[in-house]
């Protein structure tokens, strides 16, 4: 069994070095590709003392933030969905489909639409508080009954608060024309034309919820279990469900707050990485991490060339890619996490 | 000597009581089986004693020490539950399976150790699931997988097991295969088992003291050759039967009347000659 669990090590760090490459490339690729054509050797002056002409300038205010944006929110979306499939054992479970993104959203487009709010820190503390809100609804509201949260029920919830805080946003947005122009950078996910300062204020969050996640990562292998078994091996489930739900709320806010409402990230990633590493979440959180930060950044630049020379909002791309991923889970029925 | 006892048990959702006072004291190194009707209250019985359920009245008394004040990881490693119906995740192996049973000893400062590796080593032996490590839970027949979820709750090396209706859902053949496993873990190891069987008969079989429950109330307990008889079974399952000794192990064999073959004759003649003593 030595030879073969050294074997096994070695197989396993090349995989992350393989996956920890290919993210370099997808943001050297993000940083060197788009509308703009700009020659190789003016994207490398840029980073070796930039001369200010307009090339260096759209690779470093808006090539640089827009990779960083993506592979920081790709992470976090990720990450977090990995986190709800366990808590929820429901496999369709991420901050899109149970509301969590749409409760950011709706407080975000209230603050700024509504009470002038501008602040990045005040935006992202809104956005923070919006997630936990619609998390913690959605989380009552699948837990009522005798038989406890289940899937089903979960679901459900989940849906119907994703409808209402969109539809409360809209209502907002349609009684009040001059509210669009301030809000529009929320209603669909985009990772363009943010600076790197929005990224620096929502950070922090994303770096607590990341260690957070990693911290529980071991007792989540056990929770995904399920509730019962986790309890019969000693595991007090209530404090991890808890400690995860707030590492969500961190995640997902933050990437609402800087990015806006990306979906599906949260559902495909868990899974395509529970295919590849299995079922042990010492190495499915960091590997979500890995992952969707990659994904994001390639669904960005692809959303750079899909209807060219316009460019596609990312949300619409990940869409595009979910759907049909979504479709297939949700078919395949069941077996969670 | 017990070392697990239930005292004034009291347990309702909502305003549907299913244990209003129940008292219960379970044997030290035997094996107990709970019987009763479907929803009579068994499973969560079993559940109450493995702090699965949180009861609203009474205690659950194990080696002297109400559990409800115990640490989770101190219970899991004196009391192992295995639930009904477990589902594992997807593409997990059996070794990872067994290997979680050794979650209650770890810790930030404790990580995995020699006597880790020798329990689940000693789980897989004892259930005959040493052969099966690299494969899936998933990918194994019915009654492997209740062996590899018996060997996860062996692993944690507890003085007492739960198990909830461990045998439903498998054929004759697993059920034998589980219960025949579970029997000999008792016998070698004099561990205290716990399990909530439906068939009466194999209950009787593997048993050393029954306890028969009805709607919340424990109708009676002990050997099933002392307490198993056609009127106890009448009033904990509604249903009439006959009991007769197994012809080949001696246990109480309960024989359950019906209507099928013309309600067998021989038996029907043998009750109007009883009715007609009577008179």
């Amino acid at each position: 069994m030595g030879m073969e669990s050294r074997q096994l090590r070695y197989y396993e760090i090349i995989r992350l070095i393989i996956s920890l490459i290919s993210v370099m490339l997808a943001v050297a690729a993000s940083i060197a590709f788009g509308v703009t054509d700009i020659p190789l050797s003016a994207v490398w002056e840029s980073f070796a003392g930039g001369n200010g002409s307009n090339d260096h300038l759209v690779i470093q205010t808006t090539r640089v933030p827009r990779a960083f944006i993506a592979a920081s929110a790709g992470a976090s979306l990720a990450v977090a969905g990995a986190l709800m499939q366990v808590i929820t054992s429901n496999p369709i479970a991420s901050p899109s489909t149970l509301g969590v993104n749409s409760g950011a959203v709706f407080f975000i487009v209230l603050a700024a639409g509504w009470l002038d709010l501008s602040g990045l820190q005040a935006l992202t503390w809104v956005a923070l508080l919006g997630a936990a809100i619609s998390g913690c609804i959605v989380f009552a509201l699948g837990s009522i009954g005798r038989d406890g949260m289940t899937p089903v029920k979960i679901t459900l919830a989940g849906a119907s608060m994703a409808a209402f805080f969109y539809s409360l946003t809209q209502g907002m947005m349609l009684s009040d024309g001059k509210m669009f122009d301030q809000v529009l950078v929320w209603l669909v996910g985009s990772v363009a034309g943010r600076d790197m300062n929005q990224l620096e204020a929502v950070w922090p969050y994303m770096g607590a919820g990341m260690l957070i996640a990693l911290f529980l990562s071991r007792k989540l292998s056990v929770l995904s279990m399920g509730d019962d078994i986790a309890r019969s091996l000693g595991q007090n489930i209530v404090y991890i469900k808890i400690s995860a739900a707030a590492a969500v709320i961190l995640l997902a806010g933050a990437s609402v707050a800087v990015a806006g409402p990306i979906a599906f990230i949260g559902i495909i990633i868990p899974h395509v990485v529970r295919f590849f590493v299995g079922t042990d979440y010492r190495w499915i959180v960091p590997y979500c991490a890995v992952l969707g930060a990659f994904l994001l950044i390639s669904a960005d630049l692809g959303s750079r060339y899909i209807a060219m020379p316009k460019e596609v909002p990312v949300g619409v791309m990940t869409a595009l890619l979910g759907v049909p991923f979504f479709i297939y889970i949700a078919r395949k029925g069941g077996r969670t996490s | 000597m017990s070392q697990l006892e239930v005292r004034n048990l009291g347990l309702s959702y909502g305003d549907c009581y299913v244990f209003e006072d129940l008292n219960l004291a379970i044997p030290k190194g035997k094996i107990t089986v709970f019987i009763g009707s479907n929803g009579c209250g068994k499973s969560t019985l079993v559940r109450s004693i493995s702090r699965l359920l949180k009861p609203q009245r009474g205690s659950v008394i194990l080696d002297g020490a109400d559990i409800s004040g115990m640490k989770t990881k101190h219970l899991a490693r004196k009391l192992s539950i295995l639930p009904q119906g477990p589902a594992a995740p997807e593409g997990l192996t059996v070794l990872q399976l067994v290997k979680q049973g050794r979650y209650p000893y770890q810790s930030w400062l404790r990580q995995w150790s020699r006597e880790d590796d020798a329990a689940v080593k000693k789980a897989l032996l004892s259930t005959g699931m040493d052969s099966f490590v690299d494969r899936t839970v998933d990918s194994l027949s019915g009654g492997q997988r209740q062996r590899a979820w018996i060997a996860m709750t062996l692993a944690q090396e507890t003085p007492v097991i739960l198990l909830d209706e461990p045998t439903t859902y498998l054929d004759m053949a697993h059920q034998i295969e589980v219960l025949d496993l579970l029997y000999r873990l008792n016998a070698e190891e004099h561990r205290t088992i716990v399990m909530v069987l439906h068939d009466i008969n194999l209950a009787c079989r593997y048993a050393d003291n029954v306890v028969a429950i009805c709607s919340g109330k424990i109708e009676a307990q002990g050997r099933p050759e002392d307490i198993i008889e056609a009127k106890l079974i009448e009033s904990v399952f509604s249903m009439e039967c006959r009991i007769i000794p197994d012809p080949f192990y001696g246990t109480p064999l309960c024989i359950p009347l019906s209507k099928a073959r013309d309600g067998a004759p021989s038996l029907l003649s043998l009750r109007n000659e009883k009715e007609k003593a009577a008179y």
